[in-house]
Formats: structure tokens, sequence, C-alpha cells
């Protein structure tokens, strides 16, 4: 048996939301209605067990050191333009530092292993593409713009394509750095979620798509015709395997 | 895509990084696991970082613990979308017996009650949570979760209700 006043006034009462003249109101009805009085009690029980039982999880160390060092990127990029590059060299010989360690280390590791990996690592640069500036180093929807741009600095001719018709609209380009080395990022944009795609040379045969993702990201990763695609985003798992069916098709 | 000046990293470290912990807890309570939790409240924190120029002052903590919300339930619809549909059964959990005669919650049974609380449904999981672990005002938690006071105050009832009888549930060899 329940009285109308427990839904509302008697939470609010148990919580310390009502106003004074609720309250006084309340307990007015208290001092007669025994469910109410006898569901005070439940609340109150409750309330101490949830208490006793220390349910309250605080951030775990790994979570804390991670939420420090984005900030501290941050600001090294963010204090002129001239540390700016002393962060991407600092950066870069970092990687080049992951490249020798898990060079040696790769020796044990399976192929897949080490593409997961990679994917992780490019999920990295995705999020920090997403914090630190503009997107694009070169912003244009021009498909010969963007490979003239591109093609020069990551030294290989970059596949690229514009499928605004398949709703995916070509944003733009640029360099990053993967594993010490200079990789060429297209960047599309699908329900104004950005869409970056990290694409290399390999020696390595076709592969098909492997999918992941990472700290909310989705990754696909392809091989076709000596380069290697790594598509990342933040969109539908399904958008991303169909931006890889029209960038495989039209390769 | 707007960068943090040294000002604003500032502000951001003063104002939103001291509720690392609560940004933790709602995750892990949403989503009951600590690794994802820990994955998805971290990604959360970087979204805080890049919309930060749009917080103006106010609750920093309710401001972070709606981003966190919202990652979270894009997470869980992107990976778990059954959690959300699924709905607490009321109708097979209420037959039980529990009346404050029979129920009797130890105090210190952490197993227990976390089992119990994890039965809820998110939405109700998560102002529970909210209320009795982060010991949000109502007014908080309308604006955590974008729902209207008066739906807050009916939400928390019938999530304690609904933790009372998982838990009477979950104690079943105790009922005569």
């Amino acid at each position: 048996m329940r009285c109308d006043f427990a839904d509302y006034l008697l939470q609010g009462y148990f919580d310390g939301e009502l106003s004074g003249r609720q309250a006084t109101e309340f307990e007015g009805h208290l001092g007669h209605c025994v469910h109410c009085a006898a569901e005070l009690v439940d609340l109150d029980l409750l309330r101490d067990s949830l208490q006793l039982a220390q349910l309250y999880e605080p951030a775990t160390a790994s979570l804390r050191r991670k939420v420090r060092a984005p900030l501290h990127a941050i600001a090294t990029t963010t204090a002129a333009s001239q540390p700016r590059l002393w962060h991407w060299l600092a950066a870069a010989a970092a990687l080049l530092f992951v490249v020798i360690v898990l060079g040696k280390v790769g020796r044990g590791f399976n192929s897949d292993d080490y593409q997961a990996e990679l994917a992780e690592e490019i999920v990295d640069a995705h999020v920090r593409s997403l914090q630190a500036g503009p997107i694009t180093g070169i912003a244009s929807n021009d498909e010969r713009i963007v490979k003239g741009w591109l093609d020069g600095r990551a030294g290989f001719a970059v596949p690229v394509r514009d499928f605004a018709n398949g709703g995916f609209a070509l944003k733009g380009g640029r360099v990053d750095v993967i594993e010490g080395r200079a990789v060429a990022v297209l960047v599309y944009e699908r329900n104004r979620r950005p869409i970056n795609v990290f694409i290399w040379r390999t020696r390595e045969r076709d592969t098909s798509a492997r999918t992941g993702s990472r700290q909310g990201f989705q990754w696909v990763d392809w091989r076709k015709g000596k380069m290697e695609f790594c598509a990342v985003s933040d969109a539908d798992p399904a958008d991303l395997e169909q931006l890889h069916q029209l960038m495989n098709s039209s390769a | 895509m707007s960068e943090l000046g040294r000002e604003d990293r500032e502000r951001f470290e003063k104002l939103v990084l001291p509720h690392v912990d609560a940004a933790f807890n709602l995750a892990r309570w949403l989503l009951r696991r600590r690794t994802d939790a820990e994955d998805v409240a971290q990604e959360a924190l970087l979204r805080a970082c890049r919309f930060f120029g749009g917080f103006h002052g106010g609750d920093a903590r309710a401001w972070l613990l709606q981003i966190v919300r919202n990652t979270c339930y894009t997470w869980l619809e992107k990976n778990r979308p059954m959690e959300l549909s699924v709905e607490f059964d009321e109708e097979l959990h209420l037959q039980t017996c529990a009346t404050p005669e029979t129920l009797v919650i130890a105090g210190d049974d952490r197993k227990r009650l976390t089992l119990a609380l994890e039965t809820l449904p998110p939405r109700f999981r998560e102002v529970l949570v909210l209320r009795e672990l982060e010991g949000c005002s109502y007014k908080e938690i309308a604006a955590i979760t974008s729902i209207p006071i008066g739906t807050v105050m009916s939400s928390l009832s019938r999530a304690r209700r609904q933790l009372y009888s998982a838990l009477a549930n979950s104690s079943q060899g105790a009922c005569p």
C-alpha cells in the first residue's frame, strides 16, 4: 500500500529538497500516515547501506596520468608558433624511439598484434589532431589541389578522391608523423564528424579490412596497391566500412 | 577547433580536473566495467577540453558530468545497444517478498549492492549514483541529465523502489 504523497513530496523531503512550507505540510501528513513513515525508514536504510558499501569509485591512477598528458601537450603547442615546431620534433623523436623499441619487441609479435599496435598509435594521432589546432594542413574539397599539396610532402602519389556524393565530403589533407615517418592524412566529414584516413606506403601485399576501437574511436585498416590505409573516427563503424568500400573500389 | 590558451588551460586544470573522480565514478556505474569507464571518461575529458571555450563559468562538475553522461550513452548505443532498450521488469521484480520486514540489507554487502544497482536501467542507475554517491542536488541532476526536476524526483522514487526490489530478489533465501 502506497500513499499518494510518496512519489514526490516524500522523496523531496527525504533529500532535503522541499521548501520550508512544503516540508511543514509534509510533516503534518507524516504524523498520521504509517505508509510514508515506513517508507522513510526504508529510504534511510537504503541510503545507509549505499554509504556503508562505499560504492564510490575514484579515478584510476592510469586515467589520472592520461588526462594530465594531453593537457601538457596542448600547453606546449599553444605557447607560440616556435615551440610548436619543437613539440612536433620531440613527438617525432619519441615516435622514432617507439619504433625502435617496437621493432625489437616486434619480432615476438605476430603481424596482427603489430597492426593493432599501429592502429592504436594512429587513433592517438587522430585524437591529437582533434585537440591541437586545425585538422587540415590544406583545407580544400578539390581533389587536385589536395593531391598536389600532399604528394610533395608525403613523398608518394596519394590517391585523393572526394566522395561527397557518397556522403563523405573531402575537407582537406595534412601530413602527420606516425612511427617516425611522414604519413599522408585525408580528412573527410560525415554527419559533421571528422574522419581521418591515414595513408602510407608499404611493401606488404593487399589485405582485407581489420577493424577495432580504442578510446571510443573506431578504426578500419586495410592494404591495397602497396599502400596501407587506416580510417579513424568516432562516427558509426558502418560509416567507416562504407568509406573503406568507396576508397577500395576507386583505388 | 580552438586551442586552449595558457589562461584557459589553467582554468581547465583548476575547474575541471578536480572532478576526474566524479567523471570516472559516473562512467563506471553507467558502463559497469572499469576498463570501459576509463576509456570513455578519458574521451569525455578530451571533449571537455575541446569544448572548454564554450564553458562560461557556473558549475564545472555538472558541466563535465553532462559531457561524461553523453559520451557514455553514445558509447552504449554503439557498443551495447541492448542495455539501453532493456527496461527493468517491475512486474517481475516487485512480485517478490520485498517488504521492510523481510528485507534486511547487510550494510557491508558491497557485492550484492553493486549487482543490484547494476540491474537497474541506466536512466534510473544514473539518478541514484548522482544523488547517493555524488551527492548532487535535484537541480544539478536535472542539468546533468537534461531532464526536468519533476522527472528527476519521480525517477529517483522509482529507482529507489527498484533497487530495493532488486536487493530483495538477491536475498530470496531470506524470504519466509
